[in-house]
């Protein structure tokens, strides 16, 4: 007999029955729905080992990866180690090494950890200060020996944690980061295919760990980098970018300006308009979204009306804390 | 009998012919002006995870729900104004994703059939 270990109970898995019939029985709160592996209300992750193969059907390949599962449809090969999505694992303890501003707005904050960690380009971390203030923000390296992570931390309005990031955070303070979280990240495997990244603002942190993830993997498709901004200050790397583009064949780069009566060369309109306009289908296409949240919700139907498939639509929405003043 | 008729999911092709029509049908839905606002879900892979349900089941295929459970699913949306004419264009989309799909008249007749036993349950009647 198996044994499903979730937090500190431990429940044994009878005979015939599934994951989530167990839990049930036990009077674990699981929300599910069809119990027959199509409505994903479920939806779970193995922290051990990977799940079996049958109970991964139709997830997400991105989630598939990072060992989520359906329980009502997996009846346990070994015992295994559940959680609920939102329930967080260990966490770990990095110094900051390097603090730099891109552009008036964005601070380039490197961190430097000493346990082992795990992350794909494009996943996100919560970020944690001694006085437990915590914030999310997408990780904008692709992972290396040297043990650091990137974030670009735009300083927000009345932003508590961007604010003190920006004023106080001194190198050599110590942040604590979750788990690495988030299923908008590159994965190899269907190299041809054409990539179009979509951001915003301090969406090009996620989306240029992914395209770092996809060339290092020998994406060979054409990767387009659509990154736009109301102003000047919301563009940064420009340069990066425009370097990536002459040394890889298959990296194109634009910038965009949505907002109005600025002196640029830069391509004029909204980001998302001028990155589906380009193209007469997205059929076939692999489509990364972060940034504003209206911005992803509404070019992830938009993309998906053009013809992507919902499996090859990645997006992260950047969701601002409101917080009563 | 010397052997028993393939199911009706088997004939429309199982599990890969749900995938094939799951994008058709649901960008058929979001499209159309008269339901799309039944549809809208800012959650779009759980939206298009239920679609997937709805087509299982109207292809025949193994399906847990009770008609119990398909009138506490869309309670919510009888309160906002869900009728028989919306259920009809849902029809139509179901129809034309298959006709699209190339599947013979006879087969997309059962499904139809089988999406149309729902209805009542569906609309809370």
């Amino acid at each position: 007999m198996r044994s499903i270990t979730i937090g500190e109970s431990t429940f044994s898995c009878q005979p015939d029955e599934t994951v989530l019939e167990t839990l049930l029985r036990e009077n674990v709160q699981i929300p599910n729905g069809c119990r027959q592996g199509l409505c994903q209300a479920c939806q779970m992750r193995s922290l051990d080992n990977s799940p079996p193969v049958s109970a991964q059907a139709g997830l997400k390949d991105t989630l598939q990866m990072q060992n989520y599962f359906l329980p009502c449809i997996c009846h346990p090969e070994q015992n295994m180690t559940v959680a609920l999505p939102n329930q967080q694992g260990a966490s770990i303890e990095a110094a900051v090494i390097k603090k730099q501003l891109l552009t008036p707005d964005i601070v380039h904050l490197v961190l430097e950890y000493q346990s082992p960690f795990n992350f794909f380009a494009g996943q996100f971390v919560n970020l944690t200060r001694a006085d437990g203030l915590t914030r999310s923000y997408s990780i904008a390296n692709i992972p290396q020996h040297e043990n650091i992570l990137e974030f670009h931390i735009r300083r927000l309005p009345n932003g508590q944690f961007s604010s003190w990031v920006y004023d106080e955070l001194e190198l050599g303070e110590q942040l604590t980061i979750s788990e690495a979280q988030g299923s908008c990240h590159y994965l190899p495997g269907r190299a041809e295919q054409p990539l179009m990244l979509i951001g915003t603002g301090s969406g090009l942190a996620p989306l240029y760990g992914i395209i770092a993830d996809a060339l290092a993997q020998d994406h060979s498709g054409p990767i387009h980098l659509y990154h736009g901004s109301r102003d000047l200050n919301g563009l940064y790397f420009i340069d990066e970018m425009r370097e990536l583009a002459a040394e890889f064949d298959n990296f194109y780069y634009t910038p965009c300006l949505s907002g109005e009566d600025i002196e640029s060369e830069h391509v004029r309109g909204r980001v998302h308009d001028i990155a589906l306009s380009s193209t007469e289908s997205l059929s076939g296409w692999r489509i990364f979204l972060c940034g504003h949240p209206d911005m992803v919700n509404q070019t992830k139907r938009m993309a998906f009306m053009k013809g992507a498939s919902m499996g090859d639509i990645y997006a992260d929405a950047f969701h601002v804390l409101q917080v009563e003043k | 009998m010397s052997e028993s008729q393939p199911s009706l999911y088997e004939q429309l092709g199982g599990e890969a012919a749900v995938n094939a029509a799951v994008d058709i049908f649901y960008r058929k839905v979001l499209a159309d002006h008269r339901i799309n606002r039944f549809f809208d879900n800012s959650d779009m892979e759980k939206q298009a995870a239920k679609q997937k349900a709805f087509l299982t089941m109207a292809f025949g295929g193994p399906n847990n729900y009770s008609g119990t459970d398909m009138r506490t699913a869309h309670a919510h949306l009888v309160k906002m104004g869900l009728n028989d004419s919306h259920f009809d264009a849902v029809m139509e989309h179901l129809g034309a994703t298959l006709t699209e799909l190339n599947v013979p008249a006879e087969l997309i007749g059962k499904a139809a059939a089988i999406a149309e036993s729902t209805r009542k349950d569906v609309l809370g009647k």
